[in-house]
C-alpha cells in the first residue's frame, strides 16, 4: 500500500520539479497561447544592458496608443538583443516570457486598474557591455564575421557581434528582403551558428589530446622545420611556406608550425583525439539559452594519414562556432571548468525590484585543471613569441591561439581566428573572433582582440 | 479592480488550502476526540473560506451576478451533505466527508470558470448522486451479510455492461466508452469499476485457495481485454492494478504479486506492440514537442498551462485554460494548476492521497474478509485513477484519458465516486459495529473473570 503513497509523493515532486527546474523553457514556445493574452495586458518590457541602458524598449505613440518597439542602438546589438516582431530572436526570445510578465507593485496594478492602463512588463537585464559591444562592432569593421566576449570565471556574454547585420527597428520593412536573399544569411547569428574550419585554433585541440597521450615526453619533443611536413607521400605545408628550425613543443604552438602539428598528428593515437573532441563539445548538441550549431568532428579511427594531418592543423572536416572556441577557451582561462554562457544577469520590475536573479552555473568540465594550465602555458607564449605578438603591452599579459583557416580550397581565401584570455596569470575576459575572408588570424584578429581587451579593462576600471 | 482582487484571492486560497491540508494529515496522528472535533470544523470553515472567495473572484471577474445565486446553490448542497450525513450517521468518517466536500467544491469552482453550462449540469448531477448515497452506508451495514453472498453476479453484470457498450456504445474521441439512453450519457465502465471491485471480493474472501484466485483472474482478465479492445486503456489500467493489490491482499502471496506484474508488462508490451493507439500514446508521451501539432498537442499545452500559471496560478480567469481540448474531462487538473497554482495543486494531491489513507485504514482495523477488501479495492480504485490523471497531465506518464474523481467533469465519474465514498463510510459503520462489538466482549470477559476470581477468593476463605 506504502507503493501508492510514494507514486502520489513522485506526482508531486514532479509537478514541483517541472515547475522550478523545466517549465521556464518549456512554456517559451510559441505554441503557448497564453503568451498572446499576456501580451494583450502587459506592456512589454525592456531589455537593459548590465549597466542598465535600454537596448529595447517598448514606447506608445501619443497621438493613437499604439505601442512600437525602439532599440536605441539600431544595428548595434542587431543578432545578440534580437527582434520580437516576426518570431523572436536573441534576448526577445529567451526572456520573452518574462518581458511579458508584470511584477510591478500592487498599488501600481491597482492604477493601471482604475484607469484601465496595461501594466508595465518586467525588465530583463542582460550581462551585455555597451562599451565593448560597441568596440567590437567597430573593430570588426566592414569585414563579415563574429566576435564573441565573455568572463570565463561566470560565463557572462559581455559582448556578441555578428556581421552582416540590420537594424531591428525596421524588422517588419526589410524582412522580405531579408528572407529572400539567402546568400548572404543576413539573419543568422554567426557567433551562434556559423560553422567555420577552426584552422590552427584546433592546435588547442591537438595539444590537448598529446599531453593526454605523452605528459612525461612533452618537454622532450622536438621537430625541425623546414617549411613543410611529408608523411606516407602526403605533403603538409607551413603558412605561407616558412621554415621555422629547430623547435620544441612550445615553439611549434606559437609559431603554429603546421609540419610539426602534422607529425604530431600522425603521432596520436587517433581514439584518444576521439575522446579529447568528445569531451571539448564537439558532436553535441548544445543546452543552451541560445541556438548553438553542433560543432562536427568526423574523423574516423582508421582515417588515412593525409585526413589526419590536415584535421591535426584544423583543416579537413572539422567545423566549430565561435561560441563552442569560446567555451574551450573560457575553459582553458578556468581551470578546466566551462561555465554555461549566460546572457540574462536578472530580472526586475519596471520599478527595479529584483523579480529573479539568474546565478553562474557550470556547463561542464572540459578537462583537469593541469590540463588547463599546460595550455595557458602555450597561449602565453603565443603572445609573447608566437604569432600574437601584436597583443603585447605594458598593462597586462594576454594568452590566445590564432588560425586561419582555408575555405573553398583556395589557400588565398582565409578566415582569420583568434581565440584568447587575458590577463593569462588571472584571467578575467575572453574572446573569441572570426574574421571572414580576412586573411591571417595574427594579422587581422589579433588587432581586434587588443581593442576589446583595451576596451574592457577600461570599462572595469 | 477585479483583477487585482483575483490576484490577491489565489493567495488566500492556497494559504487555506495549506492548512485544511495540514490537518487533514494533522487528524492521523491525534487521539483527543475533542480536539479532533474542533479540527473538522476548522476544515469546513477553510473549506467555505476557499469557495467563498473563489466566487467572489468569479464574480468580479465576469460581473455576472447570476453566479451569486448558483453559488449560494453550491453552498447549501455542500452544506447539507456534511450537516445530514453527520446527523444521520453518528459514526461517519468526518474526514473523509470533508474531503468529498472539499474536491466538490474544489470541482464546482474550476467548472464554473471553464464551462458555465457544464458547471451548472455537473452540480445538479452531484446534488441527485449525494440524495441518492445518504442511503448507502445504511444499506451496506443493513445488508452486510447478503452482499458479499454475490460475487459471481457482480462478476456478470460488469461484463455484460462492458460487452454491452462495446457491442452499442458510441465512439468518443476513438474510445467506445459510453451509451445514450434517453438522452443522457452514460459511461458505464465507471460503475463497473465498483462491481468488479465486489466481485474480487466475493471471490476471495471466504477461501483464496488457487482455484478461487484462478476464476477471479481469469474474470477479471475478461474485464481488462474487454476494456483495452474498447480503447479504454485507463480504466483497463485501473482494473489491472486493483486486481493486482487485490489479490495480493486476501492471499498475501508475493508469487502472485509476481505472477500477475509479470503477465501486465507482458500485456502492456504487447498492447504497445500491436495496438496503433497505444504507440500514439507513448510517442506523444516521449517527446511531445515534436508531435506539438498533433498527437502532443493535448500534453504540450497542459505542460504549458502548469508552467505558465507558476507556482500562486494566473488567478480565475487570468489563463487560458479553455485552450487544451477536454480540459474539463482529462485535463482539469492542469487547469487548477494554471489558475490557481502549482502549489494549491500540489495540495490537492495531497488532499486526495489522504482520502486513500481513510480507505486504507478502515481496512487495517476491520475483521470481515469481505469488506476489508473491498475498501482496499476501492482505495486503489480511486488512488490509482488520480495517479493516471495527475501524472499524465505533467508529463510523468503517457496519458491515458481518465478523470480526476468529484473535480473532472462528468455525471457517471460523480455519482461512482460518491457511492465508492459512500461505501466506505458504510464500511466504517461496519467497522464501528465491529469494535463495539469487541469492546463489549472485552467487557463481558473481564467482568466474567472479575466474578470467577470472586467466588475463587470466596472458597478459598470458607476453606
Amino acid at each position: 500500500m506504502y507503493i501508492f503513497v510514494i507514486l502520489m509523493l513522485v506526482c508531486v515532486i514532479h509537478e514541483f520539479y517541472f515547475m522550478r527546474y523545466e517549465s521556464e523553457t518549456v512554456i517559451n514556445n510559441s505554441y503557448n497561447p497564453r503568451q498572446t493574452i499576456l501580451a494583450s495586458r502587459n506592456i512589454r518590457g525592456s531589455i537593459l544592458s548590465a549597466d542598465g541602458e535600454a537596448l529595447a524598449q517598448t514606447v506608445k505613440s501619443k497621438e493613437d496608443g499604439s505601442e512600437k518597439r525602439i532599440y536605441p542602438y539600431a544595428n548595434l546589438f542587431s543578432h545578440v538583443v534580437g527582434f520580437s516582431t516576426k518570431g523572436k530572436t536573441g534576448v526577445e526570445n529567451i526572456g520573452n516570457m518574462q518581458l511579458l510578465n508584470s511584477h510591478s507593485s500592487l498599488g501600481s496594478k491597482i492604477s493601471n486598474e482604475l484607469s484601465s492602463e496595461k501594466n508595465i512588463g518586467d525588465n530583463v537585464v542582460t550581462t551585455l557591455n555597451v562599451a565593448v559591444q560597441k568596440e567590437a562592432y567597430l573593430a570588426l569593421g566592414a569585414y563579415d564575421g563574429a566576435i564573441i566576449v565573455t568572463e570565463p570565471d561566470t560565463g557572462k556574454i559581455i559582448a556578441m557581434v555578428s556581421k552582416p547585420d540590420f537594424d531591428p527597428n525596421e524588422i517588419v520593412d526589410i524582412w522580405d528582403d531579408l528572407v529572400d536573399n539567402t546568400e548572404s544569411s543576413v539573419l543568422l547569428n554567426r557567433a551562434t551558428q556559423g560553422l567555420y574550419p577552426p584552422g590552427s585554433t584546433f592546435k588547442i585541440v591537438t595539444s590537448l589530446a598529446y599531453y593526454r597521450q605523452n605528459a612525461a615526453d612533452v618537454s622532450r619533443y622536438s621537430f625541425n622545420c623546414n617549411g613543410s611536413f611529408t608523411y606516407e607521400g602526403n605533403r603538409i605545408n607551413c603558412y605561407h611556406g616558412s621554415s621555422h628550425g629547430s623547435e620544441d613543443f612550445k615553439k611549434s604552438f606559437a609559431k603554429s608550425c603546421n609540419s610539426s602539428f602534422a607529425n604530431i598528428g600522425v603521432s596520436l593515437d587517433l581514439a584518444g583525439l576521439n575522446s579529447t573532441c568528445e569531451d571539448l563539445l564537439f558532436n553535441q548538441d548544445f543546452k543552451l539559452d541560445y541556438t548553438v550549431a553542433n560543432g562536427k568532428y568526423v574523423l574516423g579511427t582508421n582515417a588515412d594519414s593525409y585526413d589526419v594531418m590536415q584535421t591535426s592543423i584544423g583543416q579537413g572536416k572539422t567545423q566549430i562556432t565561435p561560441m563552442q572556441l569560446n567555451m574551450i577557451t573560457c575553459a582553458v582561462a578556468n581551470k578546466g571548468n566551462c561555465m554555461k554562457p549566460m546572457v540574462v544577469d536578472h530580472v526586475e520590475s519596471y520599478e527595479g525590484n529584483l523579480v529573479k536573479q539568474y546565478n553562474p552555473e557550470t556547463y561542464a568540465e572540459l578537462m583537469t585543471e593541469d590540463e588547463a594550465a599546460f595550455l595557458t602555458d602555450l597561449m602565453t607564449e603565443v603572445v609573447k613569441t608566437g604569432t600574437a605578438t601584436r597583443l603585447q603591452n605594458d598593462n597586462y599579459t594576454a594568452a590566445g591561439k590564432t588560425g586561419s583557416a582555408e575555405y573553398n580550397g583556395n589557400k588565398a581565401d582565409s578566415h582569420a581566428w583568434f581565440t584568447g584570455f587575458a590577463p593569462a596569470e588571472d584571467p578575467q575576459v575572453c574572446v573569441t573572433i572570426i574574421v571572414e575572408g580576412a586573411g591571417s588570424g595574427g594579422e587581422y584578429a589579433v588587432p581586434i582582440a587588443k581593442r576589446i581587451f583595451d576596451a574592457y579593462f577600461a570599462s572595469v576600471d | 479592480m477585479a483583477l487585482v482582487i483575483s490576484d490577491l484571492s489565489k493567495y488566500v486560497i492556497v494559504i487555506f488550502m495549506a492548512i485544511y491540508t495540514l490537518e487533514a494529515f494533522l487528524s492521523f496522528a491525534i487521539r483527543s476526540r475533542g480536539y479532533l472535533e474542533g479540527l473538522y470544523y476548522r476544515q469546513i470553515i477553510c473549506m467555505f473560506i476557499i469557495h467563498f472567495v473563489s466566487f467572489a473572484a468569479i464574480c468580479l471577474e465576469t460581473s455576472d451576478l447570476s453566479y451569486i445565486v448558483f453559488y449560494g446553490f453550491q453552498q447549501i448542497l455542500l452544506f447539507a451533505a456534511i450537516a445530514l450525513n453527520r446527523a444521520i450517521y453518528p459514526n461517519v468518517n468526518k474526514l473523509l466527508l470533508n474531503n468529498m466536500s472539499m474536491l466538490l467544491a474544489i470541482g464546482f469552482v474550476i467548472l464554473t470558470r471553464l464551462d458555465y453550462e457544464k458547471s451548472i449540469r455537473q452540480v445538479t448531477y452531484a446534488a441527485i448522486s449525494l440524495v441518492l448515497c445518504l442511503f448507502i452506508p445504511l444499506a451496506v451495514n443493513r445488508f452486510q451479510d447478503i452482499i458479499p453472498r454475490f460475487g459471481w453476479v457482480y462478476g456478470a453484470v460488469g461484463i455484460v455492461m462492458l460487452a454491452g457498450v462495446l457491442l452499442l456504445g458510441v465512439a468518443t474521441n476513438g474510445s467506445k466508452i459510453s451509451y445514450t439512453i434517453l438522452g443522457y450519457t452514460f459511461q458505464p465502465s465507471e460503475f463497473v469499476k465498483i462491481l468488479y471491485v465486489f466481485f474480487i471480493a466475493g471471490m476471495l474472501y471466504k477461501s483464496s485457495n488457487f482455484k478461487q484466485v484462478l476464476l477471479a483472474s481469469l474474470i477479471a482478465g475478461l474485464h481488462v481485454i474487454i476494456l483495452v479492445v474498447s480503447r479504454d486503456l485507463g480504466s483497463a489500467l485501473i482494473l489491472f492494478i486493483v486486481y493486482v493489490a487485490m489479490i495480493f491482499i486476501a492471499t498475501n502471496n508475493h508469487f502472485y504479486l509476481i505472477a500477475s506484474l509479470l503477465a501486465g508488462a507482458i500485456g502492456g508490451i504487447m498492447a504497445s506492440r500491436y495496438f496503433s493507439h497505444v504507440q500514439v500514446r507513448i510517442q506523444a508521451w516521449r517527446d511531445p514537442f515534436s508531435y506539438i501539432d498533433g498527437t502532443g498537442y493535448q500534453i504540450t499545452q497542459s505542460l504549458f498551462a502548469i508552467g505558465t500559471g507558476g507556482w500562486f496560478g494566473m488567478g480565475l480567469y487570468q489563463g487560458d485554460p479553455t485552450a487544451i481540448p477536454y480540459v474539463e474531462d482529462d485535463f482539469v487538473f492542469s487547469a487548477i494548476a494554471e489558475e490557481m497554482g502549482v502549489l494549491f495543486s500540489g495540495l490537492l494531491v495531497l488532499l486526495c492521497l489522504s482520502c486513500f489513507i481513510c480507505m486504507i485504514y478502515v481496512c487495517l482495523k476491520l475483521k470481515h474478509q469481505f469488506y476489508r477488501l473491498v475498501s482496499a479495492g476501492l482505495a486503489v480504485t480511486y488512488i490509482f485513477q488520480i495517479f493516471l490523471t495527475i501524472g499524465g497531465g505533467t508529463r510523468l506518464i503517457p496519458l491515458t484519458g481518465v478523470t480526476l474523481p468529484l473535480v473532472s467533469y462528468g455525471g457517471s465519474s460523480v455519482l461512482t465516486t460518491l457511492i465508492m465514498f459512500s461505501i466506505v463510510q458504510g464500511i466504517y459503520a461496519i467497522e464501528a459495529e465491529e469494535g463495539e462489538r469487541r469492546i463489549a466482549r472485552r467487557r463481558k470477559k473481564l467482568q466474567r473473570r472479575r466474578e470467577k476470581e470472586y467466588f475463587e477468593t470466596e472458597e478459598g476463605e470458607e476453606a
